[in-house]
């Protein structure tokens, strides 16, 4: 069954590459293995029936957010963090609560009884056609709202990115 | 088979490694990148009930969840240089001003 293989290799590739991405040492690794797990997700998306998502998921996460923390890394010099300790004291406390939450997760998911896939065989929108139609019609407020979102955030990090001069001690920017 | 069920167990346990890397590491990048992780677990979840229902209203507020991502990452990074350029570390549990 060529579906279950495809859900489990690219599952495989979401989880490895989080896993990765929270252990790795150099800020640059653990950007590389994001993409990877990433591109896992972009997979799923796409059994999923997504087309629109799987396209934004890359176009946005791949060519995006992780190339925006490569500058980022390239920028601020981490040398010298990543020769130091990464991990917090009592890791493993954290590790098994975290694992512990998902298990509780999976195990409340179990016993709900979710209906299972139906087959896509009835005739319904195109997939990209479908979200086009929602996100015109009903959420149009939110999809104007996510418009000044963006422009507020573009606006923000411009600001905080700038170079400017020290703020004095007595409180008034010099 | 593989079925709702499936998705979401892969969806939670996504969600707890990017917990595990928001406690865990002292680098602020890669906690802003474990963050990364946790929104796309949710995006999984929505996309897979949008499946369940045959509706894409799901799939509309996984687009919504991605663009306040990008938001969230570009006000972080932003914050992440401007940080290092007053205090020169970006390591988390370094930044205790405000503990004193």
């Amino acid at each position: 069954m060529i579906q279950a293989a495809l859900f489990y290799w690219f599952a495989l590739l979401t989880l490895v590459g989080a896993i990765l991405t929270v252990t790795r040492r150099s800020p640059v690794l653990a950007a590389v293995w994001l993409t990877v797990s990433l591109l896992g997700v972009a997979g799923l998306f796409l059994l999923l029936g997504a087309e629109f998502l799987f396209a934004a998921q890359i176009i946005i996460y791949i060519g995006g957010i992780t190339l925006l923390f490569l500058f980022v890394i390239m920028l601020v010099n981490l040398e010298a963090s990543a020769r130091q300790r990464q991990f917090r004291r009592g890791w493993p406390f954290f590790v098994c609560a975290g694992f512990a939450l998902a298990a509780e997760f999976i195990l409340a998911f179990r016993r709900q009884n979710i209906a299972p896939f139906l087959p896509a065989n009835a005739p319904r929108l195109e997939n990209a056609a479908a979200i086009a139609d929602n996100l015109l019609s009903q959420q149009l407020v939110a999809f104007e709202l996510i418009s000044v979102l963006l422009l507020v955030a573009m606006v923000g990090s411009v600001w905080m990115g700038q170079q400017r001069k020290r703020i004095s001690r007595e409180g008034s920017s010099a | 088979m593989i079925g709702p069920f499936h998705y979401l167990a892969v969806s939670a346990l996504l969600f707890a490694i990017g917990i595990i890397g928001v406690i865990l590491r002292r680098n602020v990048v890669v906690v802003l990148m474990s963050i990364e992780l946790i929104l796309n677990a949710v995006n999984i979840n929505l996309v897979a009930f949008s499946r369940v229902h045959q509706h894409a209203i799901g799939q509309t507020f996984a687009l919504f969840v991605m663009a306040v991502a990008v938001a969230e990452a570009a006000v972080g990074l932003g914050i992440l240089i401007s940080l290092f350029r007053n205090r020169g570390t970006v390591l988390a549990d370094e930044l205790d001003l405000l503990k004193w």
